[in-house]
């Protein structure tokens, strides 16, 4: 079946051969293998755009298919990260309270060991105390499933209220924002029971992998965030394709009409937002080992609004377009906010690009949606077409 | 001959204004009903309340042999009991092609599971050249439905309507914006399907309403104001006096 799926759209065969052939390239040049051309924190860079591309073509098929602005997907894509730092920070700190313990000639209990764990995660906001939402975090196959959970659920119950109630266009668009900055706020706070504004931290560091240098780690996620993104997009590309395809696209243009046609358009759209939010969260949680940190700043509805203009520079409407939109826009962002663009200097006045870099990007989105509301992709297709 | 749909002392108001009242209208499967008026008089809205667009403030309106109430009903589920709509502006899905189109229509589960594991079969296929034989789009299938012509649209629209085999057709101004030669094959259209469906026409033009040859129902504001062959309702002074006398 897939044999005949991929033959039938050659798009896919080509990303995933890229996807593969990149894969490999980095891996062979990396200081893992040796060769070190490709530093360790340039994998990390990589493998964290990976994770980019997989939340893109997410908002893509949300937005540039079922016409969904959502401003919400970074938020699922943050919870997927705080899940899977809960655990990477209790599991680490565990370890290193059992070792400074077992110097004492008196066992300790298990009260002193969670008390101990509880100090060093929750001294920051003058805490001890394990919250109810840390029940599971000794459990990564738990914590795993919540990566999963968490975001669907919240879809599914947020998209539920809002697709029944017909809220659509901008509305929705509003609405999404403000789930979005209502989690920031709540993650924010001290008491929230994740950190308040300190987030969760040293998760590049994998528990039981303590010796392990991170030239490894970092392929690890590197490999492992690009098969989530061939994964993903295989996936959404069979969703979008064929008659799943036909009705979502049928939802964006005229949604009125299609219920006329007997569609149930709100289990669709809760279907797509779902789905959506899950593959999210799966990226978040990838991703947020490769940084490192996660705090409520990343979830803010800034991120999202960003994930929607690397999806409208790349090309909405087209998977390989929110791929290219993600790569770009996000590798152009680390360079030009990195430093290493060298200024400008006109003389009267000095261009810094960490100042400007915004009003770069600002200008690029306008650019893009007047004059190629196909994005970069489009241009693509016409170079294909005419050859 | 069974009546198929019954609204009886259906009325709606918008704003305090009475758009429908106190209305009632029955149709038989299969049979032909045109259905005229002023502006207005509340032609949209009688559609509106039948396919679940507009809640009625009183009324009944039931379908079918189950006498099933369809009110309170989805717009979905009222279209997979049996009740397909034309607009009156064509609205078929112009960045997919004209097979697209036909093959949303045609009748199949419409959960979004049973849409996911949907494979294309022969008979879909099969059916979708029938359907487009039948409106005369036979040679535009593998085309985009934003490049067909108007009249074409309209003809797509109409064949997705037959897609759905829905038992109740309500077409809104099929013929409007078409040439003669176009407007003369809507009508063998409509009349064929009307040998086996239930369709209500909604039109202003009574040469076309002429050719349809059917009874047909006058409402103004809101209520009906004669019902009858045409030549019987346009000798009608009271309906005379809407049409002509303002």
């Amino acid at each position: 079946m897939s044999q005949t799926f991929i033959t039938r759209h050659p798009s896919t065969l080509w990303v995933l051969a890229f996807l593969g052939l990149f894969t490999l390239l980095v891996s062979v040049f990396s200081e893992a293998a040796g060769v070190g051309l490709v530093s360790t924190s340039f994998v990390k860079t990589l493998g964290k755009t990976l994770c980019l591309c997989l939340i893109a073509i997410a908002m893509d098929v949300v937005w540039g298919y079922c016409g969904i602005l959502s401003l919400g997907h970074f938020a699922f894509f943050g919870i997927g990260g705080y899940a899977i730092g809960m655990w990477l920070m209790y599991a680490r700190t565990e370890a290193i309270v059992a070792q400074s313990l077992s110097a004492n000639i008196i066992p300790p209990t298990d009260v002193e060991i969670s008390t101990a764990i509880g100090n060093q995660i929750f001294g920051v906001v003058g805490s001890s105390d394990f919250p109810l939402i840390w029940s599971f975090a000794h459990s990564l196959t738990l914590q795993l499933l919540m990566v999963l959970l968490i975001p669907g659920l919240l879809a599914l119950v947020f998209g539920w209220l809002a697709f029944r109630s017909r809220v659509t266009g901008v509305y929705l668009s509003i609405l999404t924002q403000a789930m979005t900055l209502a989690l920031a706020l709540y993650l924010f706070q001290n008491d929230s029971g994740l950190r308040g504004n300190n987030g969760l931290s040293g998760l590049q560091n994998i528990p039981g992998y303590e010796e392990t240098p991170q030239a490894f780690i970092s392929i690890a996620f590197f490999w492992a965030s690009s098969a989530a993104l061939a994964l993903g997009y295989v996936l959404f590309a069979w969703v979008t394709a064929g008659k799943m395809g036909s009705v979502i696209r049928a939802i964006r243009d005229d949604e009125q009409r299609v219920r006329f046609l007997g569609y149930h358009v709100e289990s669709y759209k809760l279907f797509v937002f779902t789905l959506t939010a899950v593959v999210s969260g799966i990226a978040g949680a990838l991703y947020y080992p490769q940084a490192g940190i996660i705090n409520p700043a990343e979830v803010a509805p800034i991120a999202s609004i960003y994930l929607a203009v690397w999806v409208a520079i790349g090309g909405r409407g087209k998977l390989y377009g929110a791929v290219i939109g993600a790569v770009f826009v996000s590798l152009l962002s680390s360079y030009f906010t990195g430093g290493s663009a060298p200024d400008i200097n006109l003389g009267f006045y000095i261009v810094k690009w960490t100042d400007w870099w915004l009003v770069l990007l600002g200008l690029s989105f306008v650019a893009v949606t007047l004059l190629f509301p196909g994005g970069i992709a489009s241009l693509f297709d016409k170079l294909t077409r005419k050859s | 001959m069974s009546t198929l749909l019954e609204m009886s002392g259906v009325s709606v108001s918008f704003d305090g204004f009475k758009a429908i009242n106190n209305l009632s209208f029955q149709i038989a499967e299969p049979e032909m009903r045109a259905i005229i008026g002023p502006n207005g008089a509340g032609k949209t809205t009688f559609m509106d309340i039948i396919t679940g667009k507009t809640k009625p403030d009183e009324g009944r309106v039931i379908f079918g042999e189950k006498s099933i109430s369809l009110l309170g009903m989805s717009e979905s589920k009222i279209a997979k009991v049996g009740v397909g709509r034309k607009f009156q502006k064509p609205t078929v899905f112009e960045a997919q092609t004209v097979r697209e189109n036909f093959a949303l229509a045609l009748k199949n589960p419409r959960g979004p599971f049973d849409v996911l594991r949907h494979r294309k079969t022969k008979n879909g296929a099969q059916r979708i050249e029938e359907l487009a034989e039948r409106v005369g789009l036979i040679d535009e299938l593998p085309r985009l439905s934003g490049e067909l012509s108007h009249g074409q649209k309209q003809w797509l629209e109409i064949g997705m309507l037959l897609a759905q085999s829905p038992r109740l057709l309500l077409v809104d101004e099929p013929a409007a914006g078409m040439t003669p030669a176009e407007r003369e094959k809507t009508t063998d259209i409509l009349v064929n399907a009307a040998k086996t469906h239930a369709v209500v026409v909604v039109e202003h033009d009574m040469e076309f309403v002429r050719r349809l040859n059917c009874k047909v129902t006058v409402l103004n504001e809101g209520s009906v104001l004669a019902e009858g062959t045409l030549d019987h309702v346009t000798q009608n002074p009271e309906v005379i006096d809407v049409y002509l006398g303002r």
